[in-house]
């Protein structure tokens, strides 16, 4: 948050009545969307109406004792972040205040209002190597230099967008702090490491390009069926309980993104402790250092101030928007957008607006479909490549998808994973559902999984989607005659549909081998499969009854290939003991 | 501390006073009727020139010439150790005749929310003698955990049993290393006197009452009333706990009554309504609740949260328990056709769900084959269920052998395992070694969610063996 440094301070005005975190003000010289601060302990605002001499503003801390007539003060500046070197490995609020900043601030475990703190320290020094000489000639967005942020991450320092650009007359390298200049240009513009950025605007990019990678995710119900791409949306709804958070943390742990931004926007505090506390511990698959040093956390939980729940989002997309310009792919991972709805919603009817469906402001669609544009894979202005991937979980309340918030983010995302409570009931994790479940992205992402995987790779997965679209038919005539009552192929048929879904689509996150699995491995485990189905359904033709095929003694160890770290070998033996103890038979 | 008397509206909880001086959004009021009573209520909207009051003890007996006072301060209780074994009314004045209460604090009822960064993430397992919690849906420190109840269901039964039992296992052996003493508060939201009678008879029969703080609100007091009775609860089990080191455990009941409370402030304020009636920031105003809950980095107390809430027609996408669910982390479910089969405590295990389980059990915690014992009950349970259906169509001759066995394991594991009785207190060991009791009745590989060591160290050969001879 960094409107604390803009000097231009405007005229004050009077708070004229407080109702919750909906403040309205007298004679207050100030335009939309700027920041302002509150009464007399300064309590952080932003401009929401203006109306004559009126002005509304949502309060992004708690209102309690303030009173009409205490002052508020305009800062002359929207809503806008710090950026620069020092935002991975941070947990910050809605608001971009470093929450381990504030408990020193404050001396107290609990968050105590009219504090002010810089969303990126101010006084850290910074390695800075500059990638430019003088004489260079340099445009807005181009890449100066670059800082080793962490040991995954080297930060590159970009002129910032609404800068010219002009001709480099002097840089060097050395340890410099966020606001010392590292560049100047002949036009007078200095360039320091840190810049700022308004969160509700999107930063520019010179074209947005049509994904063809996929973001892996190391799960093998996403992977393997409803991959979503590097620039890509995707949507989890699901009622409570059926493991939303679970996927966005695996998503955020084990996803192959060189960046995360992880917004906890309205939800449980143990929850967002508990990203506090294993990520610094856990390895990133990829580069095996710690998966904090990719990652910056924005907790707004469910019962920090509700303007500031609805900011969050904005602040996490701003920060992944930066990253993505210098040429990184970026996934951020939004829990819930549901709440973040319904802070605009509460917002809106303290304002007395004319509600939408269900009490939600007209406007729910236009701000949804906004905030998921601003994902995508991009040529950024300097010629890099970058992409932001945004997943966002929605919680319909009573786990019914008709209702606002699901039905306008599925019109805008290409991918929907949809959790289902009957599967988090018996256990099936990640309980999402693969008869509702969509993935957009399939067929232009075939052809990477081709080159990089498995030729076979697309009409393996067929088979598999085939072979649980037919279990979903025969399971209803199951449940009106019984199992054996089927003939001996469907039999066979639900058989194999079984272990698909237990070995290969159930996941144990919290086995420390089978929480990641490689695509090769997502392949083999199917191929497996459908290496035991193929051998089954021929002794099946050749006469042998299906009992004893489904006997088998190697059988139930297709179950235990994903908690296996040397797969390889493991399924290379087990589809050997398969076949030829099927061929025994006949 | 000025005075007004220019009431100029009075709407059922309501109260608007025209004002010439500021007054602060949340401050606490008093208003003296003519007839010499003194109700107080809080300040929900501020304006330049009018206030709106929301009065907690009722607005009967206001009229327009009663004088009204602005305290110029937020809602506080005084909050002292000496509250222990105190009852208390829905507002926090002792009903039970003791000294009056000299206060060490005085603390804002309406608690601040804990920096994320300063929590501690819960994994402590609290024992509560309940197989269903401890083996399936296990509890820990600092958790909240809901009872998911509806209208004629022992859910209070089942909260005075955790009431009494819960322990931690260290504290068994002695190990007291940390000082920590076990405290209950009960906060009571318009139940009946009958109700309020149950709990208060457990808790003096057991003794529970000298490390207890009660605060009744019944459903013939003010409904207002019920809005503040929670944060009372709140307040004090915070104090207890991180300021006095006492690990505490919230019992809540009834949040539906507390929900009514607020709905019925929202309509009388002309607010847009939410879903079903209920105010828009409902989910904020839980949240404020529910998430007083947990442990801080650096103090050795905790607050643990056991809301109850009565599911309207049994219905749980009804707003009040599927915001609930969607705010504390898990819930418990009590079933009516397990409770008409004499199960108790009639828990439904498939639908309930404890989310910090999985880092509070385990080697070290509990034991090391909870978690896997745990998965295979759920899934051969679930099986169970499922072919319950089918059997009643087909008939049991009609399934394998295995489903049949899937059919007794359900059937047992509602009998044996779940149904154990408002006063039996199993321990953790006893739990798990009746799970292997009825997983080993079923084929050693059909016990795909176990770990191949786990299963050679306990699964019951002779089980099998007994099996077959029954055959």
């Amino acid at each position: 948050m960094s409107q604390a440094t803009e000097s231009d301070v405007r005229e004050d005005g009077i708070i004229e009545s407080v109702s919750g975190p909906v403040v309205t003000a007298r004679d207050l010289d100030a335009r939309m969307n700027d920041v302002v601060y509150v009464g007399s302990e300064g309590l952080m605002g932003e401009v929401i109406e203006i109306e004559g001499n009126i002005t509304t503003i949502q309060v992004y801390e708690e209102t309690s004792g303030v009173s009409p007539g205490e002052p508020v003060e305009g800062t002359g500046a929207p809503l806008s972040v710090d950026l620069g070197p020092g935002m991975l490995d941070a947990i910050y609020d809605g608001v971009q205040r470093p929450l381990d900043v504030l408990e020193e601030k404050m001396g107290s475990p609990y968050l105590d209002r009219g504090v002010d703190a810089p969303g990126i320290d101010l006084e850290k020094t910074w390695e800075f190597e500059p990638t430019v000489e003088e004489g260079d000639t340099v445009e807005s967005g181009d890449i100066v230099g670059t800082v080793p942020e962490t040991p995954s991450i080297d930060h590159k320092v970009m002129v910032p967008p609404d800068y010219e650009g002009g001709e480099v007359t002097a840089t060097e390298s050395g340890n410099f702090t966020v606001e010392e200049t590292v560049v100047e240009l002949d036009n007078g513009e200095e360039i320091q490491m840190r810049q700022e950025w308004p969160v509700r605007s999107q930063r520019p990019a010179k074209d947005k390009e049509t994904p063809t990678e996929p973001l892996i995710s190391g799960q093998r119900v996403l992977d393997g069926l409803f991959p979503i791409a590097k620039g890509g949306t995707a949507a989890i709804p699901g009622p409570f309980g059926s493991g939303k958070t679970v996927t966005q943390h695996q998503l955020a742990k084990w996803a192959d993104a060189d960046i995360v931004v992880y917004v906890g926007c309205g939800e449980r505090g143990n929850e967002m402790t508990e990203v506090i506390e294993d990520f610094p511990e856990l390895e990133d698959p990829i580069t095996g250092n710690a998966l904090m040093d990719r990652t910056c956390l924005i907790a707004n939980t469910s019962n920090m101030p509700v303007a500031a729940r609805e900011s969050c989002v904005y602040t996490g997309i701003t920060i992944a928007e930066y990253f993505r310009d210098m040429g990184y792919d970026v996934a951020l991972m939004a829990d819930s957008t549901s709440r973040w709805a319904e802070a605009m919603r509460e917002i809106s009817s303290r304002l007395e607006e004319m509600p939408g469906e269900e009490g939600y402001p007209a406007y729910l669609s236009a701000r949804l479909s906004e905030f998921y544009e601003r994902a995508g894979y991009f040529q950024n202005i300097n010629d890099t490549e970058g992409s932001v991937s945004v997943i966002g979980a929605v919680s319909p309340p009573g786990g019914d998808f008709s209702e606002p918030v699901t039905q306008n983010t599925l019109r805008i995302v290409k991918t929907f994973w949809a959790l289902d409570a009957d599967l988090a009931e018996r256990r099936h994790f990640p309980s999402i559902n693969w008869n509702e479940s969509y993935s957009l992205y399939r067929d232009q992402l075939d052809p990477w999984f081709v080159e990089n995987v498995r030729e076979d790779w697309p009409e393996t997965r067929q088979w598999a989607i085939d072979t649980l679209d037919e279990e979903a038919e025969l399971q209803e005539i199951v449940q009106l005659v019984g199992k054996d009552a089927l003939p001996e192929d469907q039999q066979l048929t639900l058989e194999i549909a079984r272990y698909l879904r237990e070995a290969w689509l159930q996941q144990n996150a919290f086995h420390p081998t089978d929480t990641y699995c490689e695509p090769e491995k997502t392949y083999r485990i199917m191929d497996a499969i459908k290496t035991y189905n193929d051998a089954a359904f021929e002794a099946l033709e050749a006469g042998v009854p299906v009992e004893e095929i489904t006997d088998i003694d190697a059988a139930p160890r297709l179950n235990r290939i994903g908690v296996q770290e040397d797969y390889n070998e493991y399924i290379d033996d087990l589809e050997d003991d398969i076949t030829s103890e099927i061929r025994e038979m006949y | 501390m000025k005075e007004y008397q220019t009431i100029t509206e009075i709407s059922g909880p309501l109260v608007f006073v025209e004002t010439d001086e500021p007054v602060g959004y949340d401050e606490i009021v008093e208003i003296e009727t003519g007839d010499g009573q003194t109700r107080r209520g809080q300040v929900l909207e501020s304006a330049s020139d009018y206030v709106a009051i929301q009065v907690f003890e009722g607005t009967e007996g206001i009229d327009r010439n009663a004088s009204v006072r602005f305290l110029g301060e937020t809602m506080k209780m005084p909050v002292t150790e000496d509250l222990l074994g105190r009852v208390m009314d829905g507002t926090g004045q002792p009903i039970d005749g003791g000294p009056e209460i000299v206060p060490d604090e005085r603390q804002d009822i309406v608690g601040a929310a804990i920096n994320p960064y300063s929590r501690e993430y819960p994994e402590e397992f609290i024992q509560t003698g309940v197989s269903a919690i401890d083996g399936m849906n296990t509890l820990v420190r600092g958790q909240k955990l809901p009872i998911f109840s509806a209208s004629g269901l022992p859910h209070n039964d089942l909260a005075l049993q955790i009431a009494r039992q819960a322990s931690v296992p260290e504290e068994e052996e002695g190990d007291d290393e940390d000082g920590s003493e076990f405290a209950v508060i009960f906060g009571a939201m318009g139940i009946t006197a009958e109700e309020a009678n149950e709990f208060m008879d457990d808790f003096e029969r057991t003794g529970a009452l000298e490390r207890s703080v009660v605060f009744m609100n019944l459903a013939d007091d003010p409904a207002v009333e019920r809005t503040i009775t929670p944060r009372l609860a709140l307040t004090t089990a915070e104090y207890l706990a991180f300021e006095k080191d006492y690990h505490v455990l919230v019992i809540l009941t009834d949040m539906t009554n507390y929900c009514e409370a607020l709905r019925e402030i929202g309509a009388a304020r002309e607010e847009v309504p939410g879903r079903r009636g209920y105010p828009g920031y409902m989910y904020t105003d839980l949240a404020q609740l529910y998430e007083r809950a947990g442990r801080i980095e650096g103090r050795e107390g905790s607050v643990t949260q056991i809301p109850i809430l009565t599911m309207p027609g049994d219905d749980d996408t009804h707003p009040i328990p599927d915001l609930t669910g969607y705010i504390t982390e898990g819930q418990i479910y009590i079933d009516r056709d397990l409770n008409s089969q004499g199960v108790q405590p009639p828990i439904n295990v498939l639908p309930s769900l404890s989310r910090l389980m999985d880092d509070g059990i385990g080697e070290g915690l509990t034991r090391a084959d909870h978690a896997d014992v745990k998965d295979q009950i759920f899934a051969a349970y679930a099986e169970g269920e499922d072919l319950r259906d089918l059997v009643n169509i087909v008939g049991r001759e009609a399934l394998s052998e295995l489903d049949n066995k899937y059919l007794d394991f359900a059937d047992r594991f509602e009998d044996e395992f779940v149904d154990q009785g408002f006063d039996e207190d199993r321990d953790i060991d006893e739990t798990l070694e009746l799970g292997w009791d009825l997983l080993s009745m079923l084929p050693k590989d059909a016990l795909n969610r176990i770990d191949e060591e786990l299963i050679e160290e306990h699964y019951r050969e002779e089980e099998q063996a007994e099996e077959v001879a029954a055959d």
